[in-house]
This record gives C-alpha cells, structure tokens and sequence, in this order.
C-alpha cells in the first residue's frame, strides 16, 4: 500500500508535517472566522430584516447604511480585500500576516455573504406568523428569536453550509498570501515547485471537506423540517 | 366592551393616500359574536386590526373594555394584547412546532407552573377536540384541525375578546359549520366576546348576534341579524342578503327571458319577503283561497334566523288584475314586502 502510495503521490509522503500542519492551519480559520462570520452575519441579518420597510422595527436609515455596506463589501474581489486590509489586521490582531492576519479579511468577505443569506432565510418566514405574534403581545426581542430564528432554521442551516462551504474557498485563497494553510501547501508545493501530485491530494481533501460539510448541513436542515 | 371612536387609517404606499377605514364608531357589546361584512378591500381586515392595534389608527380612539389602547404604550399594549385573541384565515400556526407548543407559545410568560401549564393547555386541547394530535406538526393537520389549533393557541391567555379575520373562509362548507359551532361554544360558554370579520352572509347568518355592513371603508349599516336581513337598507346589504338565498335569481331569468317567466296574458311575477318575525299564518294559500289567484311558486327560500323564519317566494301569479292588486293590498297590510318584479 505503502509502496503503490509512494509511487503516486512521492512529493506528498515527503512532507507529512508540513500537510498536517497546513491542514490544522486551515480548520483553525476557517473555525475562528466561521464562528466571527456566524454571529455578525446572523446580526446583520436581524437588523436588516426587522429595520427594513414594513419590518418589525422599521428605520430606513439604519436599513440603508448597512445595506449599501453590504453590498459595498460585496463587490470588492477577495483578493484585493486580502491586501487592502492589511493596516486594519495589523491594528485588530496585531500582524497581517500568517493565521492570525487572515481573519480580518476573511470576516469581511464573508460576513456580507452570510448576512443575505440569513436575510434570505428570514425573508421566507410567513409575514402571518410575525402577525400572530404580535397580536398575542410578543415584543421585538422575542419576535426575533422565537419566530424569526425558530421558523427559520432549516434556511439558517443550508445558508450556513453554503457560506462555509466558500469560505473553504477564500481560506485557500488566503494562502497566497502568506496565510498558511492547504491554499498555501498547494501553491508552494504543487504550483511552485512543479509536483503535481500535491496539488491532487490537496483537491481530494478539499472535497472530502466539502461533503462532510455538506453532509451534515443537510442533516440538520432535514431533522427542522416538520 | 369594544369601542371605536371616530376611527380612521390611511396606508400611504408609492405618493398615494389609501383610506382604508374612514370615521368608524361603533360599539361592540360584551359576550356578543358580531360579524363585520364587506367585499375584499371593504376595509373590515383593517378595521379589525384597529382593535388589537396590529394597525395603529391614523385618528380617532379605541376602547377595549373600556381601556383606551390607542392612548397606551408599546409596553402596556402587549399586555392588553394578550386579553385579546386572534385568529386567521391562514391559520399563522408555527410549522417548527408541534400542536402542544402552538397552544403553549402565549404561555411561555404566565405565571403559571409548569404544572398548571400542561393542565391548561390539556383542556384547551380537549375543548377543540384534537387531544390526540398533540405531538403532531401543522402539515400533517387538514385545514380545519389546524383553524382548532389557532383557537386553542387564541384562548391560551384567557382572553376577553378573540378576533376572527376570515377564520372560515378557506376551508370547506362542511369543516366551516363545525368551526363556526366551535365558536359559538366559545362565546357561550366561556363568555368571550367575538369579532368575525367574513364576505360571507352565511356565516353572519349562522352564528352572529349583531352585523355591521361595511363598504368603501365606512360602516353603512349595522344592528341585529334579523333586522338587517328582513329589511335591509343599503344596495349593499340587499346584494349579500340575496347572495343566501336563490330568490334573486329570478331577475337573471327575466332577463334572460327563460321560458318560465314568459307570461300569459293576466299573469305577473311577484317577490314576497317576510319582514315581521312571524311567518307562521298560512298566507299563500289564504290568498289563493279568497281572492281566487293560482300561485305558481319558482323560488322560496325560509330559513330560521335567531329562532324567526326569514326569507321569501317568488311565485306566478294567475288571476283577475283586481284579485291580484287586492291581495298585494292584504300581504302588505301583514307585512310582508311585495315586489312586482314582472307584469304581464
């Protein structure tokens, strides 16, 4: 096994830790900036469904600010984000370079994409329930969180998939950019110093990522459907 | 118990004013089921959203058990919500939650124990009848199981007064009378004061006390059933009383000229409708008698409203003009509403 192995993927068998090591690297960011995207995206996502014209708590100008943010951030290709904001890495984390200096401009290239998803989501719950609801005196706050957020969870959870899924993806991306991580192994390794078969087995646990991800996005999708 | 003063709302959408509800006072008694009629876009959703405030009215007051909620704060009307029930034509049940946590989401806050919670919640079940459904979703219920899961949820809170915007008016004639006989249940025997809000004159019919017709925003009549539907006033109100009963159909025939209203000479169509609240003489057959007419009758339709008959004929009459005008003479003097609709 070994030995078939080691005839088709030698450059790989050469450098375990290094694969290892940039395996670790990309759970870790795609994990801290997950779970930063998580909270400011669903956040957004309240705010501009609950602010926006015939919302809960309707205000046009807090709904138009940030969605032109949104849509402002949007339009900025990943990579320009990645260098532009340096300076505000190296204020927030303190370098902008390696693990630590990715976070700041994967947040901001993601965050945008989650916050429309989550509006999305919220967007598909029926306006009768909200109406239910207030008519049986709940306030905002429980408004949000036991209908908005209750009825839409199988939304919240494909929306979520779809937004780790690419930032998988921007996470890679990062890696040229001195990030570390499977983008960077696959560059410095595969692309660089021309061994292709780095490149496959970093496509093959890519995608092996991607399913398990997906798969159990759409298990917890199915088990909120009644 | 529910009062409204002077009561407007106007929706602003793209530059336009919409009066939805213009200057409504009306007053709707305690432990009375008072239905508010109007074609779609009458303004009587509005208005019935005016009660609870999901529509904040653009003037005038609203008193509900005489507390002005138009005067309360966002705080204070959340709590005077909860006195007041609602439930859809669409149902709005919660699809994330079983028919158990449906009936006990307006519970969440009270402070009852847990205990005294499921109790509460066990009998509201049993009062609609779907004990059995308890760990069911709403897609697996049929829209009338679903309409009793939306009343159980209504009166969770014990409420005063329970709205109804189209309760029935998705669902089919059959499942519609048993959720009409549910709230009459409701109303009497837990005293509930309710508001029906419908297009259609059956279910006025079947279960209100009391009826407001509203068109174009405005409230144009109003009083008992019986009252509104032996005589009733506005265009309006005679085109939804008529839609209850076939007796208009006639006009669609003279129109027409079908065979049947094609007189002989002596002949005339008439229309008679019971006004009083008692139908019992036996008068067709006491004019036939006395004045010597045969009465063909095409239409009829009697039905029992708050325990008086109500309703009308149409009938051929043959005979001598004079016998014919004399008899017109005597219904009318027995108050009955004679209307010669063709003469030949």
């Amino acid at each position: 096994m070994l030995e078939f192995l080691g005839k088709i993927i030698p450059n790989v068998l050469d450098k375990p830790d290094a694969l290892a090591e940039s395996i670790q690297e990309t759970l870790i960011m795609t994990l801290w900036s997950g779970v930063l995207i998580f909270v400011l995206g669903m956040a957004f996502g309240i705010i501009l469904t609950v602010t926006k014209h015939g919302g809960i708590c309707e205000n046009r100008g807090v709904f138009q600010i940030l969605d032109k943010c949104i849509n402002f951030f949007r339009s900025i290709p990943f990579i320009i984000l990645l260098t532009g904001l340096m300076p505000l890495s190296r204020f927030i984390m303190g370098t902008a370079i390696g693990v630590p200096g990715a976070i700041v401009p994967l947040v901001f290239g993601a965050t945008p994409f989650f916050t429309r998803q989550i509006e999305n989501a919220f967007a598909e719950v029926d306006p009768g329930l909200i109406e239910a609801a207030q008519a049986m005196g709940c306030s905002t706050p429980e408004m949000v969180f036991q209908v908005y957020i209750k009825e839409s969870l199988p939304g919240i959870a494909r929306g979520t998939t779809i937004t780790i899924i690419s930032l998988l993806g921007l996470v890679a991306m990062a890696g040229a950019v001195g990030a570390g991580g499977l983008g960077d192994f696959a560059i410095r390794y595969g692309h660089d110093r021309n061994q292709a078969d780095v490149t496959y087995v970093t496509v093959i646990i890519l995608v092996i990522f991607v399913s398990v991800i997906q798969y159990i996005g759409t298990f917890i999708e199915k088990k909120n459907i009644h | 118990m529910i009062r409204f003063e002077n009561v407007s709302k106007t929706f602003v959408s793209g530059g336009r004013a919409v009066e939805a509800v213009k200057n409504v006072d009306l007053e709707i008694g305690k432990g009375k089921v008072y239905g508010i009629i109007g074609f779609s876009g009458a303004g009587k959703s509005t208005l019935v959203r005016c009660i609870n405030l999901l529509e904040r009215p653009s003037g005038g007051k609203v008193y509900v058990d005489d507390v002005e909620l138009t005067g309360l704060s966002e705080a204070e009307l959340r709590k005077q919500r909860k006195n007041i029930g609602m439930i859809f034509q669409q149902f709005n049940l919660f699809k994330s939650r079983t028919v158990y946590e449906n009936v006990a989401f307006p519970l969440r806050k009270s402070s009852l124990t847990k205990a005294e919670k499921e109790e509460k919640i066990h009998q509201l079940l049993e009062l609609v009848g779907l004990t059995e459904y308890k760990k069911a979703y709403p897609s697996q219920l049929s829209g009338g199981q679903k309409q009793r899961v939306a009343i159980a949820r209504a009166l969770a809170n014990d409420p005063k007064v329970l709205l109804s915007d189209e309760s029935t008016s998705a669902l089919d004639p059959q499942t519609t009378k048993s959720i009409l006989k549910l709230l009459k249940k409701v109303n009497e025997e837990m005293g509930i004061t309710i508001v029906i809000i419908t297009h259609e004159m059956q279910v006025v019919k079947d279960i209100c006390d009391e009826v407001a017709v509203m068109e174009d925003g405005r409230v144009v009549e109003q009083g008992g059933v019986f009252e509104v539907f032996a005589s009733p006033k506005q265009p309006i109100t005679k085109n939804f009383v008529d839609s209850t009963s076939n007796l208009s159909r006639i006009y669609e025939l003279v129109e027409e000229k079908h065979p049947l209203t094609v007189l002989k000479k002596g002949q005339c169509i008439l229309r008679l409708r019971y006004l009083k609240q008692d139908a019992s003489e036996a008068l067709v057959s006491y004019i036939s008698r006395k004045y010597d007419l045969d009465m063909n009758i095409i239409f009829g339709n009697i039905e029992l409203i708050d325990e008086n008959p109500i309703g009308g004929l149409v009938a051929i009459v043959s005979g001598e003009k004079a016998s014919v005008e004399k008899a017109i003479t005597y219904l009318e003097n027995k108050q009955i509403g004679v209307e010669v609709i063709l003469d030949a």
